[in-house]
């Protein structure tokens, strides 16, 4: 049987070049479901990597009781001092504990490819200890920021996807012009911001406090005594928690709404190429009625008959599968986009096309084409050997 | 047998092949209809704001929040002829709903908005109370709440001055838009400007937006001028819009899902575009003899043409409209499940790009083997060469 439907097989595949159109038709059916699929799904998989890269697991951030994101949360300048001192924060080399206080402002760009579109963008004022916090963001033109001036650094994805903060510009905040004197690379998140000096923020936004405090922890069971002892102490009102679950639990909706989009548009782009892939495959079963009656009169069996149709719908499904994640891969991967984050702020990322979601992809194009060849390979293994000799 | 009826019996031949086709088409535009309204969302998402009216914000972003102490520096600009303002409150309906809820100052709110529709007494009920907000129809019907009744509302960002961001407020009145579009946006709720700005602990006597209403026929463009003129090199410069550039831009924030949208429409077109016309062109193919005998009984080269182009138009038509009356149907579903936060509104426009979309594709997917049928020598077609 196995040497009967092998042979079936290659008489179909020899002969697909003679009958391209066809054969085309799920080639590309499945192309464009799987790519869209891919496309789709490597927004998603780049936007929640982006920023999950950006979180730390021994470092902890803490913000006002109840606040879900940066922009939400307001602390008193007494607070980070607190927060600070208190247990199962890592000191550094000098004995003093690793806390940066943050304060968050939002700065107004212009799209990169508009005169009108202005984009929210995260303007971090921070403390020193904020770059030891973050060890893989490094400058990569210019110098940091001077320590009482208005100066700037800004992050590569805000500096490729936005205009007016390229290195040497001006930036307008409170009728003053900030300087960019930096541009820092991280490979994360980080890149969607533009960091100066916390206690210049302070005095131009007339602030006193800050958004958030991150500090670094002493060990794997710094943060429960990090916890404890913020929750013990009544002059504060504060939540700790990793700043790797804090960016995590950012992706959620963005990860649920892109994948139901990804989830309507591929069902119904499945179905329609689920039609289509019978009507070919139908087509062709007749166009061959009088070959497969000949095989079956010479002692063909019908099994080797229905699979040989079946696997060249999984043959041509398989192809088309793998164009559409090439394609995707070609146009997609590595594009760099940018949408609103929790904060209300743009988020730079990359799409990322992973080996994972190209496995997910060529695994719906064989489902589909399974369900595409199996009816017409019935049909043809059914066909009445009489018949299908008389026919024109 | 009609020329109609010729087609038809035509396309019911083969009927797994017209079925299987048409379901693909109908998959198509199923899909078209969807992406197109979500689309739309991305690209004119302020059609209904037809009123005159600037945003004054500051010019660092809309967060930043401006001074009170502007009112009568607004109010002074020629042209100018009411002025509103508009704080973001954070609202949070029970564990984690956000609710657009904005402190406001009701009679300038009244004034400036006039399609916010809400009885007299009820609007001076928001005016009289201090603790009190009103919901629009939408909210109000989604959350079941009554006018009357007391709502629990904490914000994410302003706790009160105890330190508690719990936050209840009396339901004084609900209102609704003025028309089908303004009805749509329902959604807000509106807290009074004054009692939040007592109650909260930080940030006093601010507010994020100021709404300018203009007199009739004023030049929104000088206003806009004259009013970041005015605050330019001062600490809150100001950054002034018509009210639809400013919703233009809010909803261009989402940023590039819109073109990742468009790719998709293009993905989706090519594929069925080639599916559809691979069935035409076979169709013509399997039927050479049969078009050939047509022309020996004496049709014209041109009827000929006509039956095959209208095999197509009936393939397209059919699942198109099929496909667009889905989309319409589950869009609006989407639209009530989700209580209107996710308006997927396949419109008359949508219709209509649609119908296009539908006759252009026909025409692309038959004219070519419509071509081939017109001319066909009866000869060689007889013949099968």
């Amino acid at each position: 049987m196995l040497s009967q439907t092998l042979a079936i097989t290659g008489i179909n595949v020899r002969s697909i070049p003679e009958r391209w159109a066809p054969s085309l038709v799920i080639v590309i059916g499945l192309a464009g479901v799987v790519a869209v699929f891919t496309a789709l799904l490597a927004m998603s998989t780049g936007f929640s990597s982006t920023l999950k890269a950006a979180g730390r697991t021994d470092v902890a951030l803490v913000m006002r009781g109840g606040s879900d994101s940066e922009i939400n949360s307001g602390l008193g300048r007494d607070d980070a001092d607190l927060i600070k001192q208190a247990p199962g924060v890592r000191a550094g080399a000098d004995g003093k504990p690793i806390g940066s206080a943050e304060m968050m402002i939002i700065a107004e760009l212009l799209r990169g490819d508009s005169t009108k579109d202005a984009a929210n963008i995260t303007v971090r004022g921070v403390e020193p200890a904020a770059f030891a916090l973050r060890p893989q963001l490094k400058i990569v033109e210019g110098r940091p920021f001077t320590t009482g001036l208005r100066e700037l650094i800004v992050g590569r994805g805000v500096s490729r996807q936005f205009k007016g903060a390229a290195m040497g510009s001006h930036v307008r905040m409170r009728g003053s012009d900030w300087t960019v004197v930096g541009v820092f690379e991280s490979g994360d998140a980080n890149e969607s911001e533009l960091w100066t000096d916390i206690n210049v923020a302070r005095t131009t936004f007339v602030r006193t406090g800050e958004s958030s405090v991150r500090v670094a922890l002493d060990g794997p069971d710094g943060l429960g005594k990090l916890k404890a002892a913020l929750a013990a102490d009544p002059r504060l009102t504060v939540d700790a928690q990793l700043e790797q679950d804090y960016f995590s639990g950012q992706t959620r909706d963005f990860r649920r709404t892109i994948g139901v989009l990804a989830g309507v548009v591929t069902i119904i782009m499945a179905l329609g190429a689920i039609f289509a892939a019978l009507n070919s495959m139908y087509a062709a079963v007749a166009a061959r009625g009088k070959e497969i009656a000949t095989l079956r009169a010479i002692g063909f069996g019908g099994l080797p008959v229905l699979l040989s149709v079946m696997i060249e719908a999984l043959l041509l499904a398989l192809v088309g599968g793998l164009i559409g994640a090439a394609f995707a891969y070609a146009m997609f991967n590595n594009m760099a986009v940018s949408t609103l984050g929790q904060n209300f702020t743009q988020v730079v990322f990359n799409f990322k096309v992973t080996p994972e979601l190209v496995v997910r992809g060529l695994f719906i194009s064989i489902v589909i084409g399974m369900i595409g060849g199996l009816l017409p390979a019935i049909r043809a293994a059914r066909l009445p050997v009489t018949t299908g000799l008389r026919e024109l | 047998m009609t020329r109609t009826g010729f087609v038809i019996a035509n396309l019911f031949r083969k009927k797994t092949r017209t079925i299987l086709t048409i379901l693909s088409v109908i998959m198509a535009f199923l899909l078209f209809g969807l992406l197109q309204s979500l689309n739309s969302i991305f690209n004119s998402g302020a059609d209904f704001v037809g009123a005159t009216r600037l945003m004054t914000q500051a010019r660092v972003s809309f967060t930043q929040a401006l001074p009170l102490s502007m009112v009568p520096k607004l109010e002074s600009v020629p042209g100018v002829a009411r002025v509103a303002y508009s704080q973001w409150f954070g609202g949070v309906w029970q564990e984690n709903t956000q609710v657009f809820t904005f402190a406001i100052d009701p009679e300038r709110y009244h004034d400036v908005y006039p399609e916010w529709v809400m009885p007299e007494e009820q609007w001076k009920a928001f005016m009289q109370t201090r603790t009190s907000m009103v919901a629009g129809k939408m909210l109000a019907d989604k959350y079941g709440w009554k006018v009357g009744q007391k709502i629990p509302l904490s914000s994410n960002i302003y706790p009160q001055k105890g330190g508690s961001k719990s936050w209840a407020f009396d339901l004084v009145g609900i209102y609704e838009g003025k028309d089908d579009a303004w009805k749509k946006q329902t959604n807000q709720v509106f807290i009074n400007h004054d009692y939040f700005d007592e109650a909260n602990l930080f940030g006093k006597g601010r507010t994020n937006f100021y709404i300018l209403k203009l007199t009739p026929g004023t030049d929104a463009a000088a206003v806009s001028k004259t009013v970041d003129a005015m605050f330019e090199n001062s600490p809150d410069e100001t950054k002034t819009q018509t009210e639809k550039d400013f919703n233009l831009s809010f909803v261009k924030q989402i940023g590039d899902i819109g073109l990742i949208v468009r790719w998709i429409l293009f993905a989706v077109f090519f594929t069925l575009l080639l599916v559809v016309g691979n069935t035409m062109a076979q169709s013509v193919r399997e039927r050479v003899p049969e078009l050939a005998v047509l022309k020996t009984l004496g049709f014209s080269d041109g009827s000929v043409l006509g039956f095959v182009l209208a095999e197509a138009v009936a393939l397209c038509l059919v699942g198109g409209v099929i496909g667009l009356t889905l989309a319409t149907l589950l869009g609006a579903m989407v639209e009530q499940a989700t209580g209107g936060q996710f308006q997927l509104n396949v419109n008359g426009l949508i219709w209509a790009i649609g119908i296009g979309a539908i006759l252009v594709m026909s025409i692309a997917v038959g004219l070519l083997p419509a071509l081939r049928a017109r001319s066909l020598k009866i000869v060689d077609a007889l013949a099968g060469r």
